[in-house]
């Protein structure tokens, strides 16, 4: 999964450089899965196309590169504006109709948007990987005492730190928060003291969805960029979900640098079972943790 | 509540009080002559139509778990897979009788789909999910992995036996075709008996009111487990069908995209009654049949769509909607929809 070719040699050497890989790797998963997190938490909705969302972000600021020439950091914020705003035009039309569905159906749904996404993308850009240029300040690596980071992935793990604790603040410390707890708590009730529980909903599946489209954009370096994306990565936000338990920041923020550093770590020291170590640790991890590791009951 | 559902009712629909006396109806009987008069009248496509049998059969197993039992499993395609991969090996190493292939088959996935059931049926909606994916992409890792025993992704290839010792699978898909109807016909009234025994009727109970069950002294997990293993087994002799008859096991019979399409066809159909899986992999497949050979990405963005509109409007897929027809245009209180209802 990692790529960026120059960059292996000299930082996998030692287990430090696997675990700061690996740390900025699972930094990418939480914030491409802190909305599928929530998305599942508050409303109870097993969304498949999550990765659609990354995937239209990462579109958007490649094109926004490529063909209108605006700068790397300033196609970022584009990338989760028009993330978020298909995710909350996609809630109002669609997701909303499914949200007293069974899982089955809201499973077939989003399968169903996960392959129209994938020929459609296919369709306008081709199946062939799309090349993301990094401005020069954020190439190549910083020289530490033992150890070589690369500065791209030290900057992915400040975005995120920065994002989570602004997240917390923003779910903890704001009126919108708590009006977003009420609402995971007792949905029926928080209607009932006179919460927009609906626009509560779009908003947040909007959140999640810009979130998807900022990690998408972000992670192209690190994840790559097909159209595929939805379907390959599915699996790993449905994981770090599982596995951090639905609607927890902090369970999700654990579980995707778990996951993060144990992918990397397999895949760099166990290459010839590769992505097996991933899938084995899932097992171990649910059936410790059937319900996650801060999960409420399931 | 409802009155004895009329002769043409799909088992599903059968009255809880009435015994099931185990006979087709006739409608059931017309299904049946389909395959075996379009094998005389369509001697060019016996092939395709051996494949939409044996994905009818794989539909049938998942049918079997997510439509009687209500798991949803994202992972079905590695038992078919598996086996696929027994019967090839077997094949491949000497023991080339397709029956004895079949058996293995059927026992080795039945045996992963034992100890599999038991992380599945533990959790909720979202961990069996996750566990069935999972195992699936694991169970694609170690194939791709294990090259030098299965091939990795160019597949294995093999020569099948004789069928009986008498019949070769000849390239017109003769044999292939009359052996799939043999063992899917077999099966299929199997799982037919199953639904209606009182296994069935316990796992449809687990599916309308899980909570209820333990109650009345159901073992639930007990029930879950025993459907989950033979599904399992149905869709391994289902994989090595289609390993035996195409002789080759490949990839991408372990993949998540058929695990997808699966369930596609089976909702397509309709779930909970049978005949969905049969009905929908043959819509499914002959359509893909007709539209891929234009353009594969439009066929994947058109599975999509119907998937969407299917969901939001034709819940029940073609079975389900026939029943809502039948329900307006016969008498009242012919109990529409009462496979779900009961």
């Amino acid at each position: 999964m990692v790529r960026s070719p120059e960059g292996e040699k000299a930082m996998l050497g030692n287990i430090l450089g696997v675990l700061f890989d690996g740390i900025a790797y699972g930094s990418l998963l939480f914030i491409i899965a802190v909305g599928l997190s929530v998305t599942l938490g508050l409303m109870n909705f097993v969304n498949l196309a999550h990765g659609a969302f990354a995937m239209l972000g990462g579109y958007v600021s490649v094109m926004a590169m490529t063909k209108a020439g605006i700068p790397f950091l300033a196609a970022l914020p584009l990338a989760f504006i028009a993330a978020a705003i298909v995710g909350v035009v996609l809630e109002r039309t669609l997701y909303q109709r499914l949200y007293k569905a069974s899982h089955l159906d809201q499973v077939l749904f989003s399968i169903g948007i996960v392959f129209m996404s994938i020929a459609g993308t296919t369709y306008f850009f081709g199946a062939s990987q799309q090349p993301v240029q990094l401005p020069p300040y954020l190439q190549g690596q910083l020289h530490l005492p033992g150890l070589d980071i690369g500065t791209y992935r030290l900057f992915l793990i400040c975005i995120v730190a920065v994002l989570t604790f602004a997240l917390q603040y923003l779910l903890e410390k704001t009126r919108f928060g708590s009006q977003v707890r009420a609402s995971v708590d007792n949905a029926t009730a928080a209607a009932g003291l006179g919460i927009n529980v609906n626009r509560v909903f779009a908003l947040t599946f909007a959140l999640g969805s810009g979130l998807a489209g900022l990690g998408g954009a972000l992670g192209i370096d690190v994840l790559g960029l097909d159209p595929t994306f939805p379907l390959k990565y599915m699996v790993y936000f449905l994981l770090v979900v599982a596995v951090g338990g639905t609607g927890t920041i902090k369970g999700t923020l654990i579980a995707s640098l778990i996951l993060g550093v144990f992918d990397v770590a397999g895949k760099y020291f166990v290459p010839q079972i590769g992505g097996f170590v991933i899938y084995a640790l899932m097992v171990v991890l649910l059936i410790l943790f059937p319900a996650g590791l801060y999960g409420k009951k399931a | 509540m409802s009155a004895v559902t009329p002769s043409a009712a799909p088992p599903a629909a059968i009255a809880v009080n009435k015994l099931p006396d185990g006979r087709l109806r006739p409608l059931e009987i017309a299904f049946w002559l389909v395959p075996v008069v379009l094998f005389f009248v369509l001697p060019d496509y016996r092939v395709l139509g051996s494949q939409i049998l044996i994905t009818g059969l794989f539909a049938l197993s998942l049918d079997l778990i997510l439509g009687y039992a209500g798991i949803v499993s994202l992972g079905h395609a590695a038992f078919f897979g598996l086996g696929a991969y027994s019967a090839g090996l077997l094949a491949k190493h000497g023991i080339a009788d397709p029956l004895i292939g079949l058996l293995v088959a059927a026992l080795v996935s039945s045996l992963a789909g034992f100890v599999i059931s038991f992380l599945v049926v533990r959790g909720n909606d979202l961990t069996r999910l996750i566990i069935t994916l999972g195992i699936g992409l694991m169970l694609y890792e170690v194939a791709n992995k294990a090259g030098e025993i299965t091939g990795g992704v160019d597949g294995l290839s093999f020569t099948s036996g004789k069928l009986f010792g008498i019949w070769n699978f000849d390239i017109g898909g003769r044999t292939a075709f009359l052996y799939a109807l043999a063992v899917v016909f077999i099966l299929f009234l199997v799982a037919r008996r199953l639904v209606d025994s009182p296994l069935g009727l316990s796992l449809r109970g687990i599916r309308e009111g899980g909570k209820r069950m333990p109650a009345i002294g159901a073992p639930v997990l007990l029930r879950l487990r025993t459907i989950f293993t033979i599904a399992a087994g149905f869709a391994g002799v289902a994989g090595a069908l289609l390993a035996q008859t195409t002789q080759f096991a490949g990839i991408d019979m372990l993949g998540f995209p058929r695990s997808a399409e699966l369930m596609i066809m089976l909702v397509l159909g309709g779930t909970g009654r049978l005949y969905g899986g049969i009905l929908g992999a043959a819509v499914f497949m002959i359509a893909q049949d007709y539209l891929s050979g234009i353009d594969p990405v439009y066929w994947e963005f058109w599975i999509g769509f119907f998937l969407v509109l299917i969901v939001l409007f034709a819940k029940g897929g073609i079975l389900g909607g026939l029943e809502t027809l039948r329900a307006w245009f016969g008498p009242r209180g012919s109990g529409a929809r009462s496979g779900v209802r009961e």
